[in-house]
């Protein structure tokens, strides 16, 4: 992965250093609270609802053992001994103390880490696919982009004060979105054009939030070389143009569909005319130079592993549900990409102690060439493992709590952190996927339930992408109590889809019984081969409506 | 007498007003003895009588757009663009534009709620004078200029992005 070199060690030992003098200046007074408010949610400083909170940028998802174990410390050092993993690759400490905010910014630096603008009207961490690299299928590995936009907008000069917030996705492969690029303000598809030439297919537009939209293509194919330049293109119309009157009308979706995606595309490729032959486009050396951080590890060549799996699989059910839920197909014969659940019953979904830092830093240097990735649905991938090792990873990571054999199903729950942390929230998001993970916890149900997206988002500001859940849960709030409604039929990959509201909303008690019900028409109406969104698809909401409110 | 800070952090002081947009069937009221900074558009109106004089700028604020002044910058003295809140950041693009795009080349002023940490991204995009709002510290403006030594992406300071100057 990227390492630092002598440029990006000395901008990340100035940001430090100035915003520990910002710091000092807002808790002397000098600074109103008003003023202080943009400087510190770009260096990831919240004020929530009972203690400040410090969102870590983990760049595409990626990290190192070294960094997990400088995780573990600072929260150790600084915090309550946990963390939690956000819903869009970053990670989250929820009790810092503010005037030790310049500190933790400075452990960070040292291992190459940072908060920058992981909030605030900025353009925010770009995130990608977790399996980027390890997978077949992609166009090109997208992380070296991810890494060359990065640098691009860190402290853009012109765009630190834009509308609102805006987040930039990228995905490489053909088959599966696993980075939800059609709901970010641009979501980037990889592509090769009729040529074999690499670039981009550029939706512009899309999000979660109050106005929920999927992102309308407007270039089918941006040149690699063009990519920082089209993006300023984009980036500048829309700091221009876009609504600072209404902070829920600012998002750049609300200007593209004003104007109209056409007249859009039309007024960026206009700018853009101006600016592609500049020096920001990007050349060979620079995007090799990047690359040249991105390449295979030290694999082995070895054979796939598959007389041995099918014994080891024969021999013990648990592993045999695991390999068929948590580990996917590698590149490479011989390996295994495995992804590790931090969705054990009765723990906030992506939440880990600094005990579980640790051990997971330790399964990455014993297992996986040193590094991790984190996931948007709040899950850690160890994305190089040899397939003749998985056997005795799973007997490592069961007694941990990463083992439960859930992915992608009803109960690998993606969650915002709610009303028990958040200070925007409407509603507690946590034990509404506790109480749901505890009605669903017989495994076989849940395989043969297959594949369901299950989001919860505490208020409209959609952290947990309730809309593009299969099952969506919103949290709101009711004359001071806590209800929630329930969408169904969204999707985050390529038929991205939103969500379509079942109804009145309900009590947090009655939602086991809900999601029952609903999972009950499913197993009604499917056909054989037929996932949940399938038939939902299908059928439409109405039997889902009859039954839930029978 | 606005005290005006220089790219370099220095201080000094100067008599350009800014003369407001008068309000609705009032006409401009420049002062005599003052250059005074006038609202674009009036400048254009009345270009005529404003072309050629050392006297007389203009001020954009961060609605308008500077295209409509095309061919008709380098005519200027000072140009300046107004921040209504620190936290609207269309004035940098509008700098950008003036300097890289239409060619702009005299003096560009940061103007209106102008505070210390958004000055280093004012320098990068073109401005060379600041006039900071009153209640802050003027003398921490040329630290507050220089906290970076460099950035990573090109800006009107550099067009070469640091990718291109790692290379070289």
């Amino acid at each position: 992965m990227y390492v630092y070199d002598e440029h990006d060690r000395q901008i990340a030992a100035e940001r430090v250093a100035q915003f520990r003098d910002q710091t000092e200046r807002a808790l002397a007074g000098e600074l109103a609270e008003e003023e202080f408010l943009p400087l510190r949610l770009q260096n990831g400083l919240y004020v929530q609802r009972l203690a400040p909170m410090l969102r870590i940028a983990v760049p595409y998802g990626m990290l190192r053992a070294g960094q997990l174990r400088r995780l573990a410390r600072i929260t150790r050092d600084y915090d309550k001994g946990y963390a939690h993993f956000t819903t869009r690759q970053n990670v989250q400490l929820n009790w810092p103390a503010i005037e030790d905010v310049p500190d933790i910014l400075a452990e960070l630096a040292e291992v190459e880490m940072h908060a920058n603008q992981t909030s605030g009207n900025c353009i925010r961490n770009t995130t990608t696919d977790q399996f980027s690299g390890v997978q077949s299928d992609e166009i090109a590995d997208p992380r070296p982009y991810c890494e060359i936009i990065r640098q691009w907008s860190t402290f853009h000069p012109e765009f630190a004060f834009l509308p609102r917030k805006f987040k930039v996705a990228v995905n490489a492969s053909e088959k599966t979105d696993r980075a939800a690029i059609q709901v970010h303000d641009i979501g980037l598809q990889m592509v090769r054009n009729d040529a074999g030439e690499l670039g981009f297919r550029v939706h512009v537009g899309g999000g979660l939030g109050r106005t929920p939209m999927v992102g309308p293509v407007i270039r089918d194919f941006l040149p690699e070389a063009d990519l920082l330049t089209y993006l300023e293109a984009v980036l500048r119309v829309y700091n221009r143009y876009g609504r600072r009157d209404n902070k829920f009308k600012a998002r750049i979706k609300i200007l593209v569909k004003a104007l109209t995606p056409e007249a859009f595309a039309e007024k960026v490729e206009a700018e853009w005319s101006h600016i592609k032959d500049s020096p920001s486009r990007l050349t060979r050396d620079a995007v090799e130079r990047i690359q040249g951080y991105f390449t295979e590890p030290d694999y082995q060549s070895v054979d796939n592993a598959t007389e041995l799996l099918a014994k080891q699989r024969f021999e013990n059910r648990g592993f045999d549900q695991w390999l068929s839920h948590n580990v996917d197909t590698h590149k490479k014969p011989g390996y295994a990409i495995v992804t590790l659940t931090m969705k054990e019953t009765g723990t906030p979904p992506g939440d880990v102690t600094d005990r579980q830092l640790e051990q997971i830093a330790d399964l990455a240097d014993e297992f996986s060439f040193g590094e991790v990735r984190v996931t948007h649905q709040q899950n850690v991938v160890l994305a190089d493992v040899r397939q003749d090792r998985l056997l005795e990873l799973w007997q490592a990571i069961v007694p941990m709590g990463f083992g439960t054999a859930n992915l992608n199903t009803l109960t690998d729950v993606i969650c915002c952190p709610g009303g028990d942390f958040c200070a925007l929230a409407n509603a507690k998001s946590i034990p509404v996927a506790e109480a749901i993970q505890r009605r669903f916890d017989d495994l076989d149900y849940l395989y043969d339930l297959g594949n369901i997206d299950l989001n919860i988002s505490g208020c409209m500001n959609a952290c947990g992408h309730h809309h593009v859940g299969n099952i969506g849960v919103l949290g709101v709030d009711k004359k001071g109590e806590e209800f929630y409604q329930i969408s169904l039929g969204g999707s985050s990959h390529h038929d991205a889809t939103i969500g379509k509201i079942l109804g009145p909303s309900f009590a947090r008690e009655d939602m086991p019984d809900v999601v029952a019900k609903i999972i009950d028409v499913y197993v009604d109406k499917r056909t054989e081969e037929e996932t949940f969104l399938d038939t939902y698809r299908r059928v439409g909401i109405d039997p889902f409506k009859e039954r839930v409110y029978a | 007498m606005p005290d005006v800070i220089s790219q370099d952090g220095s201080i000094r002081q100067d008599d350009w007003i800014v003369v407001p947009r008068p309000a609705e069937g009032e006409s401009l009221d420049i002062p005599e003895q003052s250059k005074a900074l006038i609202p674009a558009d009036l400048w254009l109106a009345g270009y005529e009588h404003f072309t050629g004089r050392d006297d007389i700028g203009v001020w954009f604020d961060s609605h308008d757009e500077p295209e409509m002044l095309v061919g008709k910058f380098q005519e200027l003295p000072v140009i300046a663009v107004n921040f209504p809140k620190f936290s609207d950041g269309r004035g940098y693009s509008i700098a950008r534009l003036l300097r890289e795009r239409f060619g702009y080349e005299n003096e560009l002023r940061a103007i209106g709620d102008v505070l210390l940490d958004q000055l280093q991204f004012m320098k990068r995009c073109g401005f060379d004078a600041y006039v900071l709002r009153a209640d802050k510290d003027i003398n921490k403006a040329a630290r507050c200029l220089n906290f970076f030594s460099q950035g990573y992406q090109a800006a009107t300071d550099t067009d070469l992005p640091l990718f291109r100057r790692r290379a070289s």
